[in-house]
């Protein structure tokens, strides 16, 4: 059978069960659409916080990062593992026992202040929004690759399936859905990587086997260090960046990892908060699977590719090479007319160009791998888009009919009514971005990353300080908050779309004026800092938070009484 | 419950995040990329150290520390009367 046959057959028995469990599970109050009734086993929020977590991006383009970039795509591997130590240790098991729905309800209910509450579910939308563009494109894309429809339909197709289950299920119907879809993702990743990994070093587990010798009885690193070496790049465990930038890049992924709210929330799924604290532990472990993994597949990957085609004659390539280079991820441009590929960093002379996506997308026809493995990797990244696109949309539905009407403009809606609104809005919330994912604006690929900083501003240091610090009061939050946005927002804007200086494509001369050698996507750790010290300062000068404040920290504080903080 | 419990409680966990955090700052910023170049002249298989703890070590290390922070918080909770 050949490749298109298998996907439309495993993508459509995936989309079958992922509707069943949908309508098996859908939501009945509003308790259930926000937080699936707060009565989620840990081992099953991990595994549907992994999948919430792991996106098309991940899935997709994160083995290809590291495979192009070596050592300076660790950023990646750490940011966005490290983040959960910091949300199990810092935020999850106090966010738990405080007990509401959302991030804005801690926000808002801790600084005692609308004014915070609106803050923060413009940040949780800012957010949210930009990142679920890129997930309902990533479907677009995948759909167009695998199952040869048109970008567009695809995303009608996602959009479909989201809404179904969304506006359905809530948070109940995501969550197991979740479940199910981390299970063919990660089956879909780990196969093509298990056949790679015993094919180049006979070593069954890939976190292994990229440490361990090919058939020529060299490291398979030491290899590829050596063929990198001699076409130009640089060494494939060494890095380019400088090291402030690294160690920037890193920490703001990871504190932008445990400000995200659609993760955030998941922790309140959980009936108890020593749960939230094992759960944390669990997605860890879950994601962990995939992300120890990914060094491995690039390092498979680069190795087939450079020995496939360096210095091969063109005529002589392998099916996959025309395959890959009818959908425009691959180029090949005979510069010198001598009908062989010369793959090289020298822009000048090279005359292949590879899109990173390539690296998983093909990577089971690289490796000659059965036709269902390379079909089950289309589903796997449905999957894994589809997964975060919901868990998206149900941060912007529940921003909207809970944070927005409930809270602060209709206070009096019934419970009937706000899951009406809930519903309602998460079904024009998947309008919304399935628009964005057929019209992608151009700065959706950049804004994806630069989420994270703006998490890292907002969020992170308003919940910490929040629960740590019982001084903190809502002025100083509050101008702390805005003051962290904005900074991130105006040097994404000067130095990634070069706003002030021209437009995009004065861009790549303004990198010699990054302050202190920062990137913009490493610049969330300092508006994170400047975030924590103007909340500290201003809260110092200004009259400390009302008792009952102290005594709601007091009692977030411990967790005895989680129960009875569901109720009321 | 007194408060003088929920003050012990709480000095206990802080000093329990202030050492695991510890543990999460090394493993990932001090060897995977202040030390990467030094610990890299060390090889471990077919590993260079610094870089084994960048794309590898790093990650296990993560997911070991939620673990014991469980157990170590599971323990307090009864040690203080605070478990649910």
């Amino acid at each position: 059978m050949g490749i298109l046959a298998w996907t439309w057959i495993i993508v459509g028995v995936t989309f079958a069960l992922y509707i069943g469990i949908a309508i098996w599970t859908r939501a009945t109050s509003s308790k259930e659409f926000y937080v699936a009734g707060g009565g989620v086993s840990p081992l099953m929020n991990g595994m549907a916080t992994a999948a919430d977590w792991m996106s098309a991006a991940s899935f997709i383009s994160l083995a290809g990062i590291v495979s192009f970039e070596g050592y300076d795509g660790s950023v990646y591997l750490m940011g966005w593992t490290g983040g959960y130590v910091l949300l199990a240790l810092l935020l999850a098991p106090y966010l738990r026992k405080f007990g509401k729905f959302t991030v804005p309800d801690f926000i808002g209910d801790r600084y005692y202040s609308n004014t915070a509450r609106i803050v923060a579910v413009v940040a949780a939308l800012i957010v949210s929004f930009t990142y679920v563009a890129g997930q309902m494109r990533g479907v677009g894309i995948v759909f167009s690759r695998y199952l040869e429809v048109d970008i567009n339909t695809g995303v009608y197709i996602g959009m479909a399936i989201v809404l179904f289950y969304a506006v359905l299920g809530g948070m109940k119907g995501i969550t197991y859905t979740q479940v199910a879809q981390y299970m063919v993702l990660i089956f879909a990743f780990m196969v093509p990587a298990i056949f790679i990994s015993i094919q180049m070093t006979g070593n069954p587990i890939p976190q292994l086997g990229f440490g361990s010798k090919g058939e020529d009885g060299m490291y398979l690193l030491q290899k590829l260090d050596g063929l990198q070496k001699e076409l130009g790049f640089h060494e494939y465990t060494s890095g380019s960046k400088s090291l402030i930038d690294v160690f920037a890049i890193t920490l703001a992924l990871m504190v932008g990892t445990a400000g995200l709210p659609h993760v955030i929330v998941r922790f309140f799924t959980v009936p108890k908060v020593s749960d939230a604290r094992l759960s944390a532990g669990w997605a860890l472990v879950f994601i962990a699977i995939l992300y120890t993994t990914v060094p491995a597949v690039a390092v498979f990957a680069r190795t087939n590719l450079i020995e496939t085609v360096s210095n091969k004659q063109y005529k002589d390539m392998p099916d996959w090479v025309g395959n890959w280079e009818k959908t425009g991820l691959l180029a090949f441009e005979d510069k010198n007319a001598d009908g062989v590929v010369q793959y090289v960093a020298d822009a000048q002379l090279n005359e292949l160009t590879i899109d990173k996506d390539i690296m998983v997308l093909a990577n089971p026809e690289i490796a000659n791998l059965p036709n269902w493995v390379v079909a089950l990797v289309g589903a796997g990244a449905l999957a894994a888009a589809l997964s975060t696109a919901a868990g998206l949309l149900l941060v912007i539905a529940s921003s909207i009919s809970h944070d927005l009407l409930k809270k602060v403009l209709v206070p009096k809606i019934t419970e009937r009514q706000e899951l009406y609104a809930a519903r309602g809005s998460a079904a024009v919330a998947v309008v919304i971005a399935g628009y964005f994912g057929i019209n992608p604006p151009g700065f959706v690929a950049a804004v994806v990353a630069l989420a994270f900083g703006l998490a890292a501003a907002s969020f992170f240091p308003a919940i910490v300080l929040g629960i740590f610090d019982k001084r903190m009061n809502r002025q100083g939050a509050v101008t702390g908050m805005i003051i962290g946005l904005s900074l991130m927002l105006f040097y994404m804007l000067k130095f990634k779309f070069g706003i002030f200086d021209g437009g995009k494509d004065a861009v790549a001369g303004l990198a010699g004026d990054w302050w202190f050698g920062i990137s913009p996507e490493g610049f969330g750790t300092v508006a994170m800092i400047v975030n924590f010290v103007i909340s500290v300062i201003v809260s110092r000068l200004t009259t400390a938070p009302p008792e009952n404040i102290q005594h709601l920290i007091e009692d977030i504080r411990i967790p005895k009484g989680a129960g009875a903080a569901v109720a009321h | 419950m007194t408060k003088l419990d929920v003050k012990g409680y709480w000095k206990e966990n802080l000093k329990y995040l202030v050492i695991l955090l510890s543990v999460w700052f090394l493993v990932s910023y001090v060897f995977g990329i202040i030390l990467v170049n030094q610990l890299n002249t060390i090889t471990m298989g077919g590993y260079k150290l610094g870089f084994w703890f960048a794309q590898q070590g790093s990650m296990y290390v993560f997911v070991i520390l939620i673990f014991i922070y469980v157990k170590l918080m599971s323990k307090l909770d009864k040690k203080y009367g605070v478990e649910e």
